[in-house]
């Protein structure tokens, strides 16, 4: 039997799943072991039971200066911001992206544009956002506008194009005008495609905000992993990582099954 | 009295000419079906019934109007497919013949009942009633065309016009759809243009078979001459030809 047909049975499939995992873990572990033993002090592979204590210290235990647990104040600091960020994004992206799929004098006005102003490296724009918008707020959210708007923009205005025309021409049979094409017809099938946009960008929304937090700011995620650096508190930084990583997993959970609960004509067909 | 009159229609892209002095008078509630061999220009002739098209020359009008220059609601289409819209309901995609027709594309909750007593009056007819909160795409194929129609006779079309409707359906439900559509037409004497691959199907459907084809040929440079209607057949005896178009004056 050829390898493309076999297929892992269900308890087996869950192993193999688990199976990346435990080498990770294994590996660290081992490395961290071997550090250890060399130098009991050494900090940059702390032990996985010493991570495990840092958390607990973190998630708990309140800033003796400020009385207010740190990691919680950079977790609501960071999701306001990126929430702010990527919300924005979602809703200029839509709005651009209906008009630029639908209205041809849209298209030919736009359509360049974006295309060049999407291969403007967004980081490297952030000085200049720093100088323009301050160092507060605004920078780093308009700076995760600024990098994940274009891409979002053009594949929208592309799933607009590809609603089959007959569509179009049946709804202007039924007497729609422009706007309600856009509004009956367009916008909820690519409502979707809009959800697994953000999706996919946020990764690349977390990478902005953590280099915009990391330059220039006193309070969230990145900027804790930023300022901690530089006592190598190797404990506490990969403590934050894995909270980003939880994080952001859990949001793109939420996402998809919002996007399932909210368009249950997707999985009509299947 | 004519109800459609084409009036020396052509059309050509670019350099190709697809159709050439196209000239058809159609009477109300007469059922035409458009046939010929492939690219012989019939779809194109249907999208510019539909105005989604403009002729290169030449017009048409309906009930002597100002020629449309874009498809409105004169005009009820149904496609081989993509005719429904996947994201609304059965029942909603025959409201929306009435709600797309609003400024904002939404009724008023009183004219949203009284729209959706309509639909599951036309939800009967098309004999969906049991499926009326399914989506399209969990519908078959038959279903789907059945919906389409209903959808198009809701918004009350002067013209109906079929592209292929049955073309991507299996034989048996076919039949059933000949046998549906010829009983709605009964009921509501509407103004049908189809187009088909199938002769059978056009002579069995249509009081009136239009054929088309070009009547010249270039083999240097075949899309030097556009297509033209080179029979109109009268249908309804089972396809006795009544009328023979005189050969096309080839040095007009």
């Amino acid at each position: 039997m050829r390898w493309i047909n076999k297929i892992p049975e269900r308890p087996a499939a869950i192993l193999l799943a688990a199976l990346p995992f435990l080498a990770i873990f294994l590996a660290y572990a081992i490395a961290s072991d071997i550090r250890l033993e060399a130098n009991p002090q050494d900090k940059l592979l702390p032990a996985p039971s010493t991570i495990v204590e840092t958390a607990q210290r973190l998630f708990t235990e309140p800033d003796r200066r400020s009385k207010e647990i740190l990691l919680w104040n950079d977790t609501l600091a960071s999701l306001g911001r990126l929430a702010a960020g990527v919300g924005i994004a979602a809703t200029l992206s839509l709005a651009i992206g209906l008009a630029v799929g639908l209205l041809p004098y849209a298209r030919s006005t736009l359509s360049s544009v974006i295309a060049v102003l999407s291969m403007v490296p967004p980081l490297a724009l952030l000085p200049i956002l720093f100088i323009v918008f301050g160092l507060g707020e605004t920078s780093k959210i308009v700076l995760i506008v600024i990098g994940i708007t274009p891409f979002m923009t053009r594949d929208l205005a592309q799933r607009v194009l590809e609603i089959p025309h007959e569509q179009i021409v049946k709804a202007q049979t039924l007497g729609a005008s422009s706007a309600v094409i856009a509004m009956r017809v367009a916008l909820p099938q690519v409502l979707p495609r809009l959800i697994s946009n953000v999706r996919l960008s946020l990764g690349s929304a977390w990478l902005f905000l953590i280099a915009a937090e990391a330059v220039a700011s006193n309070v969230g995620l990145g900027y804790r992993i930023f300022l901690v650096r530089r006592y190598l508190a190797m404990d506490v930084i990969l403590t934050y990582v894995m909270w980003i990583t939880v994080l952001a997993f859990l949001i793109d959970w939420l996402l998809k099954n919002l996007s399932r609960r909210a368009f249950p004509w997707m999985e009509a067909g299947l | 009295m004519s109800f459609v009159t084409v009036s020396n229609l052509w059309q050509r892209y670019g350099t190709r000419s697809i159709l050439e002095r196209v000239n058809v008078d159609i009477h109300e509630g007469e059922f035409i079906s458009i046939v010929g061999a492939s690219g012989c220009g019939k779809s194109t002739f249907l999208r510019m019934l539909l105005a989604q098209e403009q002729p290169y020359r030449g017009e048409i009008r309906i009930d002597g109007g100002t020629p449309a220059r874009e498809p409105n609601l004169e005009r009820g289409v149904v496609f081989q497919k993509y005719s429904v819209f996947p994201h609304l309901s059965v029942r909603d995609n025959l409201i929306a013949a009435e709600s797309f027709n609003t400024p904002f594309g939404r009724l008023s909750r009183n004219a949203r009942k009284a729209a959706g007593r309509r639909a599951d009056d036309m939800l009967e007819r098309i004999g969906l009633n049991h499926v009326a909160h399914q989506y399209p795409a969990s519908l078959s194929g038959g279903m789907q065309q059945r919906l389409a129609i209903g959808q198009a006779m809701n918004a009350k079309p002067r013209i109906l016009l079929l592209d292929e409707p049955f073309g991507a359906l299996d034989p048996g439900t076919r039949l059933q759809m000949h046998d549906f559509l010829m009983e709605l037409r009964d009921e509501t004497n509407m103004t049908v243009f189809m187009v088909t691959h199938d002769l059978q199907e056009g002579f069995k459907l249509g009081d009136r078979v239009l054929v088309f084809d070009k009547p010249r040929w270039d083999p240097h440079d075949p899309g030097r001459y556009g297509a033209t209607i080179t029979y109109d057949f009268d249908a309804r005896d089972g396809g006795i030809p009544f009328q023979m178009k005189e050969e096309t004056d080839v040095s007009e």
